[in-house]
């Protein structure tokens, strides 16, 4: 279970940050989505869901 | 060929908080074509997975190309398409060149840091509202003071200027003038933000949204000023309308206004609730599109150059969640459109937020019997289409 975030697409609108706060987080430089924890454990995985989910621009991707 | 339909009148509500007349039945479940009452014909989107694809499908431009504004009345439109700084008329690459640096300034840790301002801008108006006795008008007592206050900290307007930034910013986005009239406004309010401006430009300091602006980008000065003027209109009228709204609904729904009552410390998940409801009870078909290729949405295909509108009501689809026609403080966040969705979603979702969580919360802690002076029904609403809310909400306690 990888996740990841293409960057190249982020619009830094921080909801896979309130989806998973403990997984993502925004960087300093320029607000965009950032993965702290890119393997996360079992009792991760439905805040990760939720972020992919929410993710307005859709970059957010866990790979199974 | 069959005659497209003519749009129900979007402005006619049976009950003020409930879609407008005739507009569910309209739309049905698929993308529809009706005639604007300007005598452009648009798609309307409705249904929770298409609005989620039009507002995400790059093949799905903001773009409105010179071509006639879809609107839902007669008026003109007041903004030139290729205005500098105008965020929402662009796609791609230009408009991740305006977004991110202001997402930056929206960050998720910033708007935290934020919230113990934003409880003492509440608190102090509760302060005054309490002293002053009931009854009350909850709009300028909170609502409205509220985001303008937050926003204008938030650009980092400083405070000699705030008291003649306010009464400008009032004047632009406090009623539904003429074009002459908003342009004349807008003028007023760029003389006013020119020199602040310059100011952050002569200290190079970031800590703020127009500092940020002025110093950490490559925004020309009539991108930067348009794009102020564009954060003050998105902060001021819609949260103050939300806050409102959502205290409305609460009014109406006694027992869920008893849920909020027994556990404000989940306002901030009850706010999700009462923002995906109240946005799909709107039911507004304000966002619009245009389509730069063919595109099948919900099976039906749109071709290259049609309009498309996306209706929020997109938040009662029980697509999104079971029972989605009703409000349920103890129902858990779900992905709701209340704030749009694709690379344009609100900009300000964050602050919102913030701003909604704390003034309902804090609202019914301070007032546990607040309640209407007079009903709900009875009440004011203004509507322009792209705010609505209550104009007065007169309330006891």
């Amino acid at each position: 279970m990888t996740v990841r975030i293409d960057q190249t697409k982020c619009i830094g609108s921080g909801q896979c940050v309130l989806a998973a706060p403990d997984v993502f987080d925004q960087s300093d430089d320029d607000g965009l989505g950032l993965v702290l924890v890119p393997e996360p454990s079992a009792e991760l995985l439905p805040g990760v869901r939720d972020a992919v989910d929410r993710c307005p621009a859709q970059v957010v991707s866990l790979e199974e | 060929m069959t005659e497209t339909a003519v749009c129900p009148v979007l402005h006619e509500r049976d009950h003020p908080l409930q879609p407008p007349v005739g507009f569910p039945e309209a739309v049905g479940d698929g993308p529809v074509k009706m005639l604007w009452p300007n005598g452009v014909e648009a798609w309307i989107v409705s249904s929770y997975a298409g609005v989620r694809q039009v507002l995400s499908d790059a093949r799905f431009s903001t773009r409105k190309g010179g071509q006639p504004e879809m609107r839902t009345d007669e008026g003109e439109t007041v903004l030139d398409p290729d205005q500098p700084g105008n965020i929402n008329g662009i796609d791609g690459a230009e408009h991740m060149r305006l977004r991110r640096p202001l997402s930056r300034g929206f960050m998720v840790k910033r708007m935290n840091e934020l919230r113990p301002r934003i409880q003492q801008i509440v608190d102090e108006h509760l302060d005054v509202m309490e002293a002053k006795g009931a009854p009350a008008d909850l709009v300028t007592s909170l609502c409205l003071p509220l985001p303008s206050l937050v926003i204008a900290e938030l650009l980092g307007v400083p405070p000699e200027h705030q008291e003649l930034f306010q009464a400008t910013a009032g004047d632009l986005f406090g009623k539904n003038g003429s074009k002459d009239e908003y342009l004349a406004h807008a003028t007023k309010l760029a003389e006013v933000l020119a020199p602040i401006v310059a100011e952050k430009k002569a200290a190079g300091t970031n800590d703020d949204m127009i500092g940020l602006m002025a110093n950490d980008t490559d925004f020309s000065m009539d991108e930067l000023i348009f794009l102020c003027i564009g954060l003050l209109a998105a902060g001021h009228e819609t949260t103050s309308n939300f806050l409102g709204l959502f205290t409305l609904h609460l009014f109406e729904k006694p027992d869920q206004l008893e849920i909020l009552r027994r556990d404000p410390s989940r306002a901030d998940v009850m706010v999700e609730e009462l923002m995906r409801y109240t946005v799909g009870q709107l039911g507004g078909a304000g966002l619009t599109r245009r389509a730069t290729e063919d595109v099948e949405v919900d099976g039906v295909l749109i071709k290259a150059g049609d309009w498309v509108s996306v209706s929020l009501i997109a938040n009662l689809d029980e697509e999104l969640c079971p029972r989605a026609e009703e409000l349920d403080l103890e129902r858990d966040a779900v992905s709701h459109l209340g704030f749009g969705f694709g690379p344009h979603q609100c900009l300000g979702a964050n602050l919102a937020r913030a701003e909604l969580q704390i003034g309902l919360r804090s609202l019914f802690e301070r007032f546990p019997n607040l309640r209407p002076a007079v009903p709900v029904t009875e009440m004011d609403y203004r509507d322009d289409m792209i705010t609505y809310g209550a104009a007065e909400i007169p309330v006891v306690w």
